[in-house]
């Protein structure tokens, strides 16, 4: 218990607020001012002029990134903390600066984007669907800025301002490649799965899983389980943990997650009752070393740093955007840490269902 | 010998005034002191730090909007606690009360859109204030009835409530891929402080808040001008002298719930009506929570609450602006820490009054 708070706090030591020298520190400050002079009196003509004019040499100190994170927070070794790896690595990469919202309540997440898109951020990141009504919202209000939403859930009806640019994942593709290697890793026939908040998007891991270990496997027998029906069904781990000490003891050998935070709960109890588990969103190897099967990952990150770098290059371009395994958007881990767990012939099987995914040959179904 | 006694008057009349508006104004400052520590310990500047925080809540028109629509809810709840305890009850189930009442605005908001806005509106008002006060009916009555703990009822409906909503707006009533209801009727959309006042613009602020500080007047009249008023303050203060006095119990407890729940579901038109438009899961996080320490801080006097509403709703949006420099853990240790030392510092200094009183001779 001791080590998990300390794991935790260590994860979240806070970032030092200046990551550039002083001088473009100064730079930076005056071609904000310039920015914000040139929005104040300028007419929309000029302002698109000035603006494709500026895309062309723009490079990444005068932009600023605001991003606010999910319900889970950073720190859930999940979804929110590799949207974070996106900022980090689009900061050490092309050199923009950022800053970043936990919100609280639900009202927070309006307030905390619009309070980034009043202040000095270029392209403002919305991290999960609960953003997907305000930051539609918001861009309207805010048209020369920039947004971008994860997991964005579109509506048929309502339109996507063009400002706003959309990212969308096809996690039932690697979900199905998952649920393969957990149905072909499992010598009791049956394989779990907890989920976060019952939803629609959680409901896309559970079929992609379901789907791929009847796949190889049609006696499978898959046990499912969600965490609540609120929000905070996505941390809560000592549910977590509940949901899964069940499902291993009515048999369940391999337990796959898709929960946010309450996932950390289902590998302690893979530790517990040494069972095996998969991961999801980043590579949760180090959640329970030696039990932890594969990660089915979602490359919130790859998103999020294509995205600023698009808005550097000035390819930025609202809509909807989806990323499946096509794209290498999703994937599965596969490397030193759990080599020893799939063995060759698994893991051959696996990659010819990832390339009929990738030709079309199975379409993967998401509810 | 007159000079002597009218030093005392204003003496006693300035004591009196320091008591009410000095001691909370000392203990926040000590609050804010205290935090600084904290800033200083993670290496920022509690000058700007606190400076970001000003300026962003009450530094322009927007940031006072947000405080004041962060402050409306809070009003809500501080009342629905308050009433409760001039009774004697502790309310701790306004968190369900207020899911339940919100729901209800949301689903005669779009079942019922069929209806004209001047029927709509009140309907949807109604229906979050009786959402809320069936909510908080029940354990009034098992209190009245079986003598059942309102505390542990409340906390266990507070569950009931929050995954039966939840049940609602995953299962029954929801827009594919969302946690939320349908839009309800645009003509049951209540209008936003920005209509009015463009300085406000981008705010969701609403026309709920003079509905808040209409309802807190009416709970001041209710206790203090009221046949039943008196009786629930007379059941508060020593149940069975009031038993005695001819007041029912039971009646009476039943009655203080209900109130106290139908002022939490009120929450449901700032949110519903003026805010989001729909009803969506999981949307208070511990606002009826809050409302606890709003009611006590505000001395469960209408006045007060409403006053303690706007601090507390400062605090939340003043959390969430500095939360751009500082951790969100920090912001939460702040408004812990403002909370604590208001709190307590107030008794301690209430107390300190009070020992000086009874030492001065006369």
């Amino acid at each position: 218990m001791k080590r998990e708070s300390e794991r935790i706090r260590h994860t979240r030591t806070p970032v030092p607020a200046s990551f550039l020298p002083s001088t473009s520190k100064v730079l930076v400050a005056l071609l904000c001012l310039l920015f914000a002079l040139s929005i104040s009196c300028g007419k929309k003509k000029e302002d698109a002029a000035r603006e494709s004019a500026a895309k062309a040499e723009r490079s990444g100190a005068d932009l600023k990134v605001g991003l606010v994170f999910d319900v889970g927070g950073r720190g859930d070794k999940s979804f929110n903390d590799s949207a974070y790896r996106g900022l980090e690595r689009a900061r050490d990469e092309l050199g923009v600066s950022f800053e970043y919202i936990e919100p609280g309540e639900g009202s927070d997440r309006e307030s905390a984007l619009r309070l980034l898109a009043s202040g000095e951020a270029g392209i403002i990141f919305g991290i999960g669907f609960l953003f997907t009504d305000d930051i539609n919202a918001i861009a309207r209000d805010f048209p020369h800025k920039k947004f971008a939403c994860v997991d964005y859930s579109v509506t048929p009806g309502q339109e996507i301002p063009p400002n706003l640019l959309a990212l969308k994942f096809r996690e039932e593709e690697a979900s199905f490649l998952v649920g393969a290697i957990a149905a072909l890793k499992s010598k009791t026939g049956k394989i779990g799965f907890v989920g976060g908040m019952k939803i629609p998007l959680i409901k896309k891991f559970e079929a992609g899983y379901v789907e791929g270990a009847k796949y190889v496997r049609p006696d499978i027998d898959v046990l499912v389980a969600y965490a609540g029906v609120t929000a905070n069904a996505f941390k809560n781990p000592s549910k977590g943990k509940e949901l899964a000490l069940s499902q291993y003891s009515k048999g369940a050998s391999v337990i796959f997650h898709a929960s946010g935070s309450t996932g950390l709960g289902v590998f302690e109890a893979a530790r517990e009752r040494n069972g095996l588990a998969i991961g999801v969103d980043s590579d949760q190897y180090e959640e329970a070393p030696g039990h932890v099967l594969t990660s089915m990952i979602k490359d919130v990150d790859v998103a999020v740093y294509e995205a600023i770098k698009s808005v550097l290059d000035g390819t930025f371009s609202g809509g909807v955007r989806t990323l499946g395994l096509a794209e290498g958007a999703v994937s599965f881990v596969y490397d030193d840490n759990n080599r020893t767990l799939i063995d060759d012939e698994i893991l051959d099987r696996v990659q010819q269902l990832r390339e009929k995914i990738i030709s079309g040959e199975i379409i993967v179904p998401s509810t | 010998m007159s000079s002597a006694s009218e030093q005392s008057r204003r003496f006693q009349a300035a004591r009196k005034l320091a008591g009410v508006i000095g001691v909370p104004a000392v203990a926040i400052a000590a609050a804010f002191a205290a935090g600084a520590v904290f800033i200083l310990a993670i290496g920022e500047s509690p000058v700007s730090v606190y400076g970001r925080l000003f300026s962003g809540t009450f530094g322009n028109f927007y940031g006072l909007g947000q405080v004041l629509f962060k402050a409306t809810p809070l009003i809500f709840t501080g009342l629905s606690v308050a009433l409760a305890f001039k009774a004697g009850l502790f309310n701790i189930g306004a968190e369900g009360q207020l899911y339940i009442g919100t729901f209800a605005v949301a689903w005669v908001g779009f079942t019922l859109s069929g209806l004209p806005g001047v029927l709509l509106v009140p309907l949807c008002v109604l229906a979050g204030a009786a959402g809320g006060a069936l909510w908080g009916a029940v354990p009034g009555y098992l209190k009245s009835r079986f003598g059942a703990h309102e505390v542990i009822n409340t906390i266990m409906l507070n569950f009931v409530a929050i995954a039966l909503t939840g049940y609602f707006v995953t299962h029954v009533y929801f827009v594919p891929e969302t946690v939320h209801t349908q839009r309800i009727a645009a003509q049951a959309q209540i209008p936003r402080l920005e209509q009015f006042w463009p300085v406000f613009k981008g705010s969701p602020v609403n026309v709920s808040l003079f509905l808040a500080l209409g309802i807190a007047v009416a709970v001041y009249f209710f206790l203090w001008r009221t046949r039943f008023g008196f009786e629930l303050r007379a059941l508060g203060l020593n149940p069975a002298a009031a038993e005695y006095g001819g007041i029912s119990v039971g009646a009476g407890t039943v009655l203080a719930m209900t109130l106290s729940g139908a002022l939490a579901g009120l929450v449901g038109v700032d949110f519903v009506m003026g805010y989001k438009y729909y009803y969506e899961g999981g949307f208070s996080s511990g606002l009826g929570f809050m409302g606890i320490a709003v009611a006590l801080l505000g001395r469960n006097h209408p006045l007060g609450v409403v006053l303690a509403a706007f601090l507390f709703g400062a605090l939340s949006y003043g959390g969430l602006v500095i939360n751009a420099v500082v951790p969100k853990e920090l912001v939460e240790i702040l408004q812990g820490i403002v909370i604590l030392v208001v709190i307590a510092g107030t008794n301690v200094f209430g107390q300190l009054a009070a020992s000086f009183k009874r030492g001065r001779p006369g």
